[in-house]
């Protein structure tokens, strides 16, 4: 009976204010698709790091011929600052940071040129006194770069150090910054759908003003009276993050997987599961927004 | 069943108080009239007991239970010792006589069978049987007060408080009122009934407390509408 009464309730509650019952639904849709964007955002980028940071290496190249660079002024380095370089590189306070360390001759750097850039003019006229000779180095944690950094850069026979990590990290700010600028969008929608499930409710709550004052009356309890406008914004909003877990999945699906997966298809993408991850959250952040804005509202309007 | 000891009311600070040191007993199975001009007290004391209102200073005692130290949680089962008709009924346009009835019941969670076996009893009882399906509108005043009391009696509450129940009705349709609300009342129910009706105080004959300006002037057993009759 109870149940049966409250969800006719609910029922009637959601049909009298139709067109703000679908207000809310519209406007926790879109926020909270903002707040999904974000949290894939930020997925794909866990998966970039994953699948990047385990490649990258920091590349210690050493002077070639003809280099203006001042550490460079002795000419192409020797084999004796190569093996101070080297030493350097596995002292002891330094060696626990770096995992491996691969030389690269010039004549293989030629090799990877020649091969990465076989149809370009400048693969052409280089020669092979062109290349630089480098040490490549992984490191146990990709994040220590500066420290390995630091033994190196400055030494006779060292051009330049290079961290490719600096390379994603770019990829990553312009990710990072779409991130704060979706979920700046999303707090802006949310404070929205906050304030609109409280009017919806308040006006809901104004609406059936002498069935809660009945209610109160013959000693209804203060859960049994409120439960129905709490339902009815929870429902609301509940059938907006689904649709905004929907939109999701379509534009993940479409936009994604089939556009971008088939056009640049070496990075690793979010996929369609991603969002089955996202979109229990968002749920739980649309019952949230209507759990707050109900708490708000009704303590005020359906006092006992 | 209801008792005030050294109630004051003051609902702005400064104030006139709208109950002024009220002391009163009203014992089990009572009939009592509260009477007085308007902004005597009268809906004050009524509010109070229903604990709409908390007093300022005093005690206020209902079936047992100190209501000033009633924490809110408890005031639903209050409340469902207290059946309450107003002078405008306070029925739901859209539900049927039926449904207004069984509404006070549903809304405490009663189960169906129970709703569907003491509703009809208790409009029989308020002589409106066979016009279950009704809607307010379609009936008189005195139809729609009935409707009004069987939701207050339906739960069967050993106390009924009623705000000028006849205020909106002719002298006839307040004498059947009446009469239902005394034959509630001899099934041992508490009656408090604040009134301007002094024909009906009058020939009724039972106990009368008078309120003016929020103090306590009279309370007389079988007592009449004007103390200087």
């Amino acid at each position: 009976m109870r149940l049966q009464f409250i969800l006719s309730e609910i029922g009637i509650g959601l049909r009298r204010n139709l067109s703000m019952t679908v207000s809310v639904i519209l406007v926790t849709c879109v926020s909270l698709t903002f707040v999904g964007a974000a949290a894939l955002l930020q997925l794909q980028i866990g998966k970039m790091k994953d699948d990047w940071y385990d490649k990258v290496e920091v590349s210690v190249f050493l002077c070639p011929q003809n280099s203006s660079t001042p550490t460079c002024a002795g000419g192409e380095v020797t084999d004796e600052q190569k093996a101070q370089i080297r030493a350097a590189l596995e002292a002891p306070e330094i060696e626990p940071y770096i995992e491996k360390i691969y030389e690269e001759s010039k004549d293989e750097a030629f090799a990877a040129f020649q091969k990465q850039f076989k149809d370009q003019f400048w693969a052409s006229v280089a020669t092979v006194d062109d290349m630089n000779s480098s040490f490549r180095i992984k490191l146990t944690d990709p994040q220590k770069y500066q420290l390995v950094a630091d033994v190196v850069s400055g030494r006779q026979g060292v051009e330049e150090v290079k961290d490719q990590r600096r390379l994603f990290d770019r990829v990553f700010l312009v990710l990072d910054r779409a991130t704060l600028l979706t979920g700046g969008l999303a707090a802006i929608m949310l404070v929205a759908a906050v304030l609109l499930i409280t009017t919806t409710i308040r006006l809901s709550a104004l609406s059936r003003r002498r069935e809660t004052g009945i209610m109160r009356l013959v000693g209804a309890s203060t859960l049994f009276i409120q439960l129905p406008f709490m339902l009815e914004g929870a429902i609301a909003a509940t059938v907006g993050a689904l649709l905004a877990g929907g939109a999701l999945w379509l534009g993940v699906q479409y936009l994604v997987t089939d556009w971008l997966g088939s056009s640049v298809g070496w990075i690793p993408y979010v996929s369609t599961a991603d969002v089955m991850v996202v979109a229990p959250l968002l749920i739980v952040v649309a019952i949230l927004l209507a759990t707050i804005s109900s708490v708000v509202t009704l303590s005020r309007y359906t006092k006992v | 069943m209801i008792r005030f000891e050294n109630v004051t009311k003051v609902y702005a600070r400064g104030a006139r108080p709208a109950l002024d040191r009220v002391s009163l007993d009203v014992e089990r199975g009572e009939f009592v009239f509260l009477v007085g001009a308007s902004g005597s007290g009268k809906s004050t004391f009524l509010r109070l007991v229903l604990r709409e209102e908390r007093a300022s200073a005093g005690r206020v005692f209902v079936a047992g239970k100190e209501l000033g130290t009633l924490s809110s949680w408890k005031v639903p089962s209050l409340r469902r010792q207290i059946g309450a008709v107003f002078q405008d009924f306070r029925l739901l346009p859209n539900k049927t006589v039926f449904e207004n009835v069984a509404f006070a019941l549903q809304v405490i969670g009663k189960p169906r069978h129970h709703i569907l076996t003491t509703v009809p009893d208790v409009l029989d009882m308020v002589g409106l049987a066979g016009k279950e399906k009704r809607r307010p509108h379609e009936l008189s005043g005195g139809e729609q007060q009935r409707v009004a009391i069987a939701r207050a009696f339906v739960n069967r509450p050993p106390i009924l408080l009623c705000d000028e129940p006849t205020g909106n009705l002719d002298p006839t349709t307040s004498l059947g009122i009446m009469r239902l609300l005394d034959r509630i009342n001899r099934t041992g129910t508490t009656v408090v009934m604040a009134t301007h009706d002094d024909e009906i105080v009058d020939q009724m004959r039972k106990r009368v407390v008078e309120l003016s300006t929020g103090e306590l002037v009279r309370d007389q057993s079988r007592g009449v509408y004007g103390s200087d009759r």
